[in-house]
């Protein structure tokens, strides 16, 4: 079985996230990370192959510190990465964004499965898995919280509002993964020797065959007009529990007309 | 006028709130035209209150295959009414479903797609949206540059309101491809009701965290003195105290309602990505470190199980 992760390169979220001039996130000039949201990922397709066998090849499209996400999946366990960096990329929607993913995951070799997280911790739009499935022309089972593969389909449940779903496909198929559905590993340091003789390729949109003039800032199909800080919240009062606490709870939301 | 296509979401034929919502958007935009997809039996009784809700016409797509797979035949059916409307712009609620039904919609016709909008409003080369970013910290405004608008819009962005339309229905027949039917749905079990209002569309949501150390008694009968919904943080999630569909933050459900109440939750990023853009926003915490406390309007440092029967109490006898 072998599975290709799509993983992203996300700012940390416990920094101050912003945008840079032309209005895109800015991924430079903040601390970034593997998305959390895709270790569970890299850990669910681990978990296959080592039930069974085969290999695991994760995937990202950003930046130059964009290594830095697929050294950690390396180091989870993954047995190589593709990088895709191109200075033309910057500021691709993602339309775009899935368009050089399905090229890379076609180039690799379509694989048994591929596996994403649910959405990225940066823009939680949960829009490339859909645009992933569409363009490579695969079954789309996303939201997975459980899955199991067997011999060549694979069953999942997605959780909805209303009800829990029993999601059936055959390989190969494209998965998304909520963060029910394992406990990602942390990194060994067998794990993390290791990974520094793993390979990991460099791809540019030359590679894929992408014409550079559709992606980037301005091949996307959606703009930002512009963006404001929300001014911070006023600071609100703060009464300690002294035998009162909730009639004083229930008196502010009499007085702001909840009650 | 050009026509705007709204995609029905409801249940058994029963439309949900944020279905009008969408329509009262709709109107603003163009001539409102519900895509309705299910049984032909609910279709009529769906038809009659989307057209009290301002639909010019009701597109009925009540092909049995359409539901049994997922997400992919929604799309086409849009795709090609899309094709045959050329409609000004394609509203969908912005569920999970909804956004990856936005997303394979976009890339088919080659549209530009925004998802969690809290506003439309007409503007820019057609339509401009509003978005709030980064667990709230940023709002920022969009246009799509490309191809039909296809937004998907968050609920209780906007007060539905009633005035009649057409609601003349239209029989749509669709052919879906292999693809389409390549991830089907062979069981759905349904959840059970809770009596309250649903997470996403409740005008006030009462959340339980660890604090609760496993009793929500306090916090549901608090949330039931105030007619509110019940959500959880993830750490009570995984606890199996209360259900994934009712956790609220990053990886649950994000809400916007007017007042948030945070019981035994100590505001970690991912908790404040689901509830920080509420109106009123109360926290009951024992720690008065807690990183909650940055974002509120009204905070009690105490103990959650002395607080909340105290002031559920209260609630109760003000409603006399
Ligand atoms: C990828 C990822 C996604 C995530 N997604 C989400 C998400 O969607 N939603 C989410 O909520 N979290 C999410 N988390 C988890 C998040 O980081 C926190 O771990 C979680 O929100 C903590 O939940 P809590 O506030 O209930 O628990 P804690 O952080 O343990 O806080 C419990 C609080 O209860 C207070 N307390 C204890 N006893 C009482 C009492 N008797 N009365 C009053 N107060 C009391 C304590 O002082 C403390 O502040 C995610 C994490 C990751 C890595």
């Amino acid at each position: 079985m072998n599975i290709v992760v799509c993983v992203k390169y996300v700012p940390d979220a416990q920094s101050d996230r912003t945008f840079t001039e032309d209005n895109t996130t800015d991924r430079v000039g903040v601390d970034g990370l593997l998305s959390e949201i895709d270790e569970y990922a890299v850990e669910e397709a681990l978990k296959i192959v080592e039930a069974g066998e085969g290999e695991v090849t994760v995937v990202t499209m950003g930046p130059e510190q964009a290594a830095d996400a697929i050294k950690k999946a390396l180091q989870m366990g993954a047995d190589k990465g593709v990088h895709i960096v191109d200075d033309a990329l910057h500021g691709s929607d993602a339309a775009a964004t899935s368009l050089v993913l399905a090229e890379a995951v076609k180039k690799i070799g379509t694989p048994d499965l591929v596996i994403t997280g649910m959405s990225s911790t940066d823009g939680i739009m949960s829009v490339v898995p859909a645009m992933l499935a569409e363009r490579l022309g695969l079954p789309q089972v996303t939201f997975a919280s459980e899955l199991t593969v067997d011999g060549s389909t694979v069953t999942a449940r997605r959780d909805g509002d209303t009800a829990s779903e029993t999601i059936v496909a055959s390989l190969p198929a494209l998965v998304s993964v909520t963060d029910q559905i394992n406990e990602p590993r942390y990194p060994s340091f067998k794990g993390i020797m290791a990974a520094k003789k793993k390979p990991v390729e460099e791809w540019a949109l030359a590679d894929l065959g992408v014409d550079a003039s559709l992606v980037g800032l301005d091949a996307a199909w959606t703009r930002v007009e512009s963006f404001t800080k929300r001014p911070p919240r006023a600071k609100g009062t703060i009464v300690a529990d002294e035998g009162d606490g909730g009639t004083q709870l229930a008196a502010f939301l009499s007085a702001q007309k909840f009650v | 006028m050009a026509e705007v296509l709204v995609l029905v979401d409801h249940t058994a034929g029963e439309v949900r709130k944020a279905t009008f919502e969408l329509l009262t958007i709709a109107r603003r935009l163009g001539e409102p035209s519900a895509v309705f997809v299910g049984e032909a039996a609910d279709a009529a009784a769906a038809a009659g209150s989307l057209a009290a809700y301002g639909a010019e016409k009701v597109y009925v797509v009540s092909d049995p295959e359409v539901t049994a797979y997922l997400v992919a035949p929604q799309a086409e059916v849009l795709a090609q009414l899309v094709e045959s409307a050329s409609p000004v712009a394609v509203l969908i609620p912005s569920s999970p479903s909804g956004k990856e039904i936005a997303a394979r919609l976009a890339v088919k016709t080659s549209s530009g797609v925004i998802t969690d909008a809290v506003d439309v409003q007409p503007g820019g080369a057609g339509v401009e949206t509003t978005q709030s970013v980064f667990a709230g910290s940023y709002t920022v405004k969009a246009t799509v540059t490309k191809g039909t608008p296809i937004i998907a819009v968050k609920p209780n962005s906007a007060a539905p309101e009633e005035v009649s339309g057409a609601g003349t229905v239209e029989e749509v027949t669709v052919t879906l491809s292999d693809l389409a039917k390549s991830a089907k749905i062979t069981e759905a079990k349904p959840k059970a009701a809770s009596g309250r209002p649903e997470l996403t569309e409740a005008a006030i949501v009462v959340s339980g965290g660890r604090g609760t150390a496993g009793d929500f008694g306090a916090v549901e009968a608090f949330a039931d003195s105030l007619g509110a919904a019940v959500g959880a943080s993830r750490a009570a999630v995984d606890a199996g105290w209360y259900p994934h569909s009712n956790q609220v933050g990053q990886t649950g459900k994000q809400v916007s309602p007017q007042l948030y109440v945070a019981a035994g939750i100590s505001g970690a990023i991912q908790h404040r990505a689901g509830m920080q853009t509420s109106k009123t926003i109360v926290a009951v915490n024992k720690d008065e470190e807690a990183p909650i406390f940055e974002l509120v309007d009204f905070g009690v440092v105490g103990d959650l199980f002395q607080v909340l029967p105290q002031a559920t109490e209260a609630v109760n006898a003000a409603k006399g």
